[in-house]
């Protein structure tokens, strides 16, 4: 019978087996499923404008985010423990999704069908995950460096969130940017939020129509919220 | 009808192998795929020409030892069909049509056309059966297996072993063929008592082999027995609840 | 053991007769009597054994998984790429056993009856009663394994009437039970592979059996991939290599299907048992034009529920949905009131035979009959008739492009099964000691025509439940022996011989394809020695065969080398065999003096056109001895001796 050693024996076959390395991707890519839907949440705060005292909302939004727990912590500390949190599922989301793609590049051998495929099953969204996954990585650190840090940004100013978004988005390219990485990021999440009940091993004749209609409701939902952003600001709306 | 064919030809395991291309000229609509390579190899005989090399046996679609790829789909284009029973009506007069062995690295050409599926069975010998020795069964309605179970148990067994999953996926996965394996043993109450211990023992054999399963589905297309990719989500369920060990210990 | 029967029959005296060695006393008691009689093999001194099985079918599989599981050393080989593969796979229909679940009166010996019955009363009374003793295990042993049998709504097994039985003891897995048993049988055999009591070799093909000191001692394989012919030996050699229908080209068997392995053995000293009786299965798709080249079978248990029928009219040329009732002659429902459209597959077969040689055929060859589910689907509804036969219906439709819901099906009788093969003792051991033959390969248990699921419920016995305890009686003689080695003059010899003859298939360099003999051949076997036969036709198919034969070896052109993968040279040893098996068969066949089962013979037969048996001269199994290539074979006789089983003509009116 199969035998394990060293730390693949520790770890079990999540780390060791590809099937383990999926249902990682599973499980973290239902992690940052609901990173993009709680960040969309957050940023559709841009539209809610400002309170009587002149702050907008959504810097208002940011601040309590920065002081998460009160004043049971310090100030940063649980958001910075999201962060690194978010960090780790994030980079064991790419760690499984390129451990696999290298296993599938050596599985496939040298010699490649000659005629073209006649794919009858598969589609855009699940044939292009690895180029979606990539832009979206470039993209996320195009993001932080536009929104979080600054430094792509010449007018960022730390702390004004809502003013940060229209002087970034105000630049039709950037705004560009955004709309394109969204739409890659959605073909990314139309198919992962279906595979992941797959991988997960969540599979029931009764029930598996329906995970075809929520992963694109998902989509959609996200996409229409993330490039309102960007839209409504070069139509000058917010 | 006549057709022009483009065909991989390929001396042996380690010589360089390439297109060539054969006419096929009056063949009968009536007849299978394989007889219309039966009568290019006619054909090539007389000529002078090396027959292609092709595997097949049953020629009823249940051996499992044909298939090939059609103009860039396995089996060719109907779906829940084995080469062996596809009809050269699917085709029109004047076609061209490419023929493909299967590739993957684990599966590789042994001639032309045929290839070594042989880590197939590398998969069922680290788990695939139950251990019961011959004599040793109790009467065999000692054990009710609801009927629903039964089915989905029959669904999975029905696999042919034709390695039509692995030709299909981008990936070069047989996660359709283990699950379908595993599966059909899994889901009857005689194949709880290994069910993790086989589970964990298959996929892994079979990952020494294959690519991973990124969740297309193309190989549930190609599939000539129609076998669901539900299976693949459930030997996933399994081999994950295998590694919590508790499961293994109880077999719960 | 051992004991010489009284003989009670009008044959020379000098002829020389078999014993079957099977044991006496009630039948009941037989098997159990003779197991308790049979030497055991310690199981300390099991692992000193080697034992070589040729085939990985329903019956190699399970024995050399067996075998494996007891402890001896086995060496598998199957010339296919996968032990899954063998022919056993495409049986659909089901598989018989004495269980009585449904209640309906079934027993070990209405089993055993109902086989001796139906074989036409020419197998052994002792074999078939042990067959039926075994077969509740097998179902047990199957079920254990996994094989997902049909089941009924309370989950326990379920069970259908077929071919013709009046009790319902058939088991069945949707239209793959032939498929579901070999998986079980391979799943058991790749358990043993794993533990390393079995070593596999596929795409390996038996090319000779070795014999030393008469007795067999190895075989040489050659390696299919590679080319390469080696030798291997072992303390006995068994043969689980099927059937010979494809003699006749155009059958329900796999392409690859052979009777090469049987064949060298019999060369080398096997007796070659009833190589006439052969069986032709009614419900085949009938062949749509000259390039076919294989039938397809559909399931008997179709004419559970569709009825037969030709029209009246030869002429009538009506598409058959407008061919009114009064205007169709269910001819089986007619003929035979009792038992219609379930009458045996030689009866219906024959009865098919008769009405497109009337020239009522249908279809576009007219070389079929209507299999008609209309009045099922009107009583039963479309849904039950799907559930049923789904997927038979599905193939029928991918094969014709007829939708067979909406037009009745087109069926054919077709060569299917050989109930004929190696002569086997009680033990299932060949003439030649050490040699054993199980499965379709032997010829013992299914007389002259065979019941419907039965194949599958004799290969398994075999393989499960016979051989592994009877091996053991030749075994513990040689306790303590090596095999001899495969440096050994015998086998140096036997390989030589082998490489000679595939480089003599290379030299010929003819004109014609090895495939163009094989029809040429098959073409004149299922004129004369199909399911209608007559001296003349047989003696006409003799002097035709020679003809092929003889320009087989100057004429044909196999390309290639014998260094690697050639599938026209493995053909080319294939069909040079067939030819040879081929006119033994029309020998026995003229021998044969009477109408039994599967061999109809026209000098025989009632006035109204069924089989004449005759009992008196012809109550033997014909054993055939090789001797030389230049002599033609000598019969050799055991005699049948009914002792449970009243001799009677089978009726089914």
């Amino acid at each position: 019978m199969h035998e394990r050693s060293g730390w693949r024996q520790w770890l079990g076959g999540f780390f060791s087996s590809s099937v383990g390395l999926k249902w990682i991707m599973a499980i973290t890519g239902i992690g940052l499923l609901g990173y993009v839907a709680a960040h969309l949440f957050g940023n559709l705060k841009v539209f809610t404008g400002m309170d009587a005292a002149g702050d907008y909302y959504i810097d208002l939004y940011s601040e309590a985010l920065w002081h998460l727990g009160g004043h049971l912590v310090p100030a940063g500390f649980l958001l910075t423990i999201l962060r690194v949190g978010l960090l780790s599922v994030f980079a064991l989301h790419i760690y499984a999704a390129y451990t696999l793609a290298s296993r599938n590049r050596r599985a496939k051998g040298q010699e490649r069908y000659d005629a073209s495929r006649n794919w009858a099953a598969s589609n855009y969204a699940s044939r292009t995950m690895k180029w979606g996954g990539t832009i979206i990585l470039l993209f996320v650190l195009f993001h932080l460096a536009d929104l979080t840090f600054g430094f792509a940004n010449p007018e960022f100013h730390h702390g004004d969130v809502y003013a940060n978004i229209i002087a970034s988005l105000e630049r039709w390219p950037v705004a560009i940017l955004y709309i394109v990485a969204n739409i890659a990021l959605v073909f990314h999440i139309y198919h992962g939020t279906w595979s992941l009940f797959q991988s997960l091993g969540s599979a029931s004749p009764k029930y598996n129509g329906l995970r075809r209609g929520f992963a694109a409701v998902f989509a959609w939902s996200i996409l229409v919220g993330n490039v309102s952003i960007p839209i409504a600001v070069l139509a000058g709306w917010v | 009808m006549d057709l022009s064919l483009k065909v991989w030809r390929q001396a042996g395991p380690d010589a360089v192998g390439g297109f060539k291309s054969y006419e096929a000229k009056g063949i009968s609509p009536e007849a299978s795929f394989l007889e219309m390579l039966d009568d290019v190899n006619e054909h090539l005989n007389e000529a002078g020409e090396d027959p292609i090399a092709f595997d097949h046996d049953c020629r009823e679609g249940i051996c499992g030892m044909c298939g090939v790829m059609i103009n860039g789909d396995p089996h060719g284009p109907q779906s829940g069909t084995a080469t062996c029973q596809l009809h050269m009506r699917k085709f029109n007069d004047g076609d061209s049509i490419t023929i493909e062995p299967w590739r993957a690295s684990s599966m590789p050409v042994i001639r032309d056309l045929i290839v070594d599926r042989s880590a197939f069975d590398r998969i069922i010998e680290a788990g695939g059966y139950i251990s019961i020795n011959t004599g040793a069964a109790p009467d065999a309605n000692i054990i009710a297996v609801p009927k629903e179970a039964a089915e989905a148990a029959m669904d999975a067994a029905s696999c042919i072993g034709c390695a039509a999953c692995v030709a299909a996926c981008p990936n070069s996965a047989a996660n359709l063929f283990t699950a379908a394996k595993i599966q059909h043993l899994n889901l009857l109450p005689q194949g709880q008592p290994e069910r993790f211990t086989r589970t964990v023992a298959m996929v892994e054999t079979m990952e020494e082999y294959f690519g991973s399963c990124t969740n297309h589905g193309e190989c549930e297309s190609a599939c000539p027995k129609n076998i669901s990719i539900d299976f693949i989500a459930w030997m996933n369920r399994d081999y994950v609840k295998a590694q919590f060990k508790t499961f293994q210990k109880t077999g719960q | 053991m051992g004991l010489i029967r009284k003989m009670n029959m009008d044959q020379e005296q000098t002829e020389p007769f078999l014993s079957s060695g099977e044991p006496s006393g009630p039948i009941e008691t037989r098997w159990d009597n003779h197991r308790f009689a049979t030497k055991l093999v310690n199981p300390a001194n099991k692992r000193k054994y080697e034992i070589i099985v040729i085939g990985t079918g329903l019956a190699g599989a399970s024995a050399a998984a067996t075998f494996g599981e007891l402890g001896y050393r086995v060496k598998a080989f199957t010339f296919h790429d996968s032990a899954r593969r063998a022919h056993s796979i495409a049986a659909q229909g089901g598989i018989n056993a004495a269980k009585n679940y449904p209640n309906d009166g079934d027993s070990i010996y209405r089993l055993f009856y109902d086989t001796v019955k139906g074989g036409d009363y020419r197998s052994r009374e002792s074999n078939v009663y042990r067959l039926a003793q075994v077969s509740n295990e097998i179902v047990d042993q199957a079920t254990a394994q996994g094989v997902p049998f049909a089941r009924e709504y309370g989950g326990l097994l379920d069970n259908r009437s077929f071919g013709g039985a009046q009790v319902s003891r058939t088991f069945y897995a949707r239209g793959q039970t032939g498929q579901q048993l070999l998986l079980g049988a391979y799943q058991s055999l790749s358990r043993q592979v794993s533990a390393g009591t079995v070593e596999l070799h596929t795409r390996s093909e038996m090319l000779e059996i070795v014999v030393k000191d008469d007795r067999a001692v190895g075989v040489v394989m050659r390696d299919l991939t590679t080319g390469e012919v080696s030798s291997h030996s072992a303390h006995a050699v068994v043969l689980a290599t099927g059937g010979y229908s494809n003699v006749f080209y155009l059958s329900t068997n796999a392409m690859a299907s052979n009777t090469t392995a049987i064949w060298r053995a019999h060369r080398k000293g096997a007796y070659f048992a009833n190589p006439c009786y052969t069986q032709i299965h009614p419900t085949c798709i009938p062949a749509s034009d000259e390039h076919q080249s294989k039938l397809t079978l559909m399931s008997e248990s179709l004419r559970n529920d569709g009825r037969i029928w030709v029209p009246l009219d030869p002429e009538d040329a009506r598409p058959p949905n407008d061919i009114p009732q009064a205007e169709r002659d269910y001819y089986l429902e007619r003929q035979y009131p009792a038992f219609g459209n379930l009458v045996p597959r030689d009866v219906a077969s024959r009865a098919a035979m008769r009405m497109i040689d009337e020239n009522r055929g249908v279809g576009p060859l007219k070389n079929g009959v209507y299999l008609d589910f209309k009045s099922a689907i009107d009583r039963l509804g479309k849904n039950r008739i799907e559930e049923r036969y789904g997927n038979l219906f599905e193939m029928y439709e991918r094969i014709t492009d007829e939708n067979p819901y909406e037009v009745p099906m087109r069926i054919y009788p077709a060569p299917h099964y050989t109930m004929g093969g190696l002569w086997v003792d009680y033990n299932l051991m060949t003439s030649v000691p050490g040699l054993y033959s199980i499965g379709e390969a032997n010829f013992s248990d299914h007389g002259a025509n065979r019941l419907g699921a039965s194949a599958l419920m004799q290969g398994l016995a075999d393989g499960y439940f016979v051989l592994p305890y009877t091996i053991g009686q030749y075994l513990s003689d040689y306790l303590n022996t090596d095999p001899v080695a495969t440096d050994d003059d015998a086998f140096v010899e036997v390989e030589t011989e082998v490489k000679e003859r595939n480089a003599r298939f290379l030299a010929i360099g003819g004109t014609r394809s090895v495939d163009h003999f094989h029809r040429e051949l098959g073409k004149v076997m299922i004129e004369y020695c199909g399911l209608v036969r007559s001296r003349e036709g047989l003696e006409k198919a003799i002097s035709e065969i020679r003809t092929i034969k003889q320009e087989f070896w100057t004429d044909l052109r196999i390309l290639g080398d014998s260094d690697s993968l050639n599938q026209s040279l493995e053909r080319a040893g294939r069909v040079a065999d067939f030819i040879e098996l081929a006119e033994l068969m029309c020998r026995d066949a003229i021998d044969r003096e009477e109408s039994c089962g599967g061999h109809f013979r026209v000098e025989h037969q009632t006035n109204d056109g069924e089989a004449r048996r005759d009992d008196e001269n012809f109550s033997f199994v014909s054993a055939w001895e090789w001797t030389g290539e230049d002599t033609p074979q000598v019969r050799r006789t055991e005699p049948l001796e009914f002792e449970y089983v009243a001799l009677s003509q089978r009726s089914y009116k």
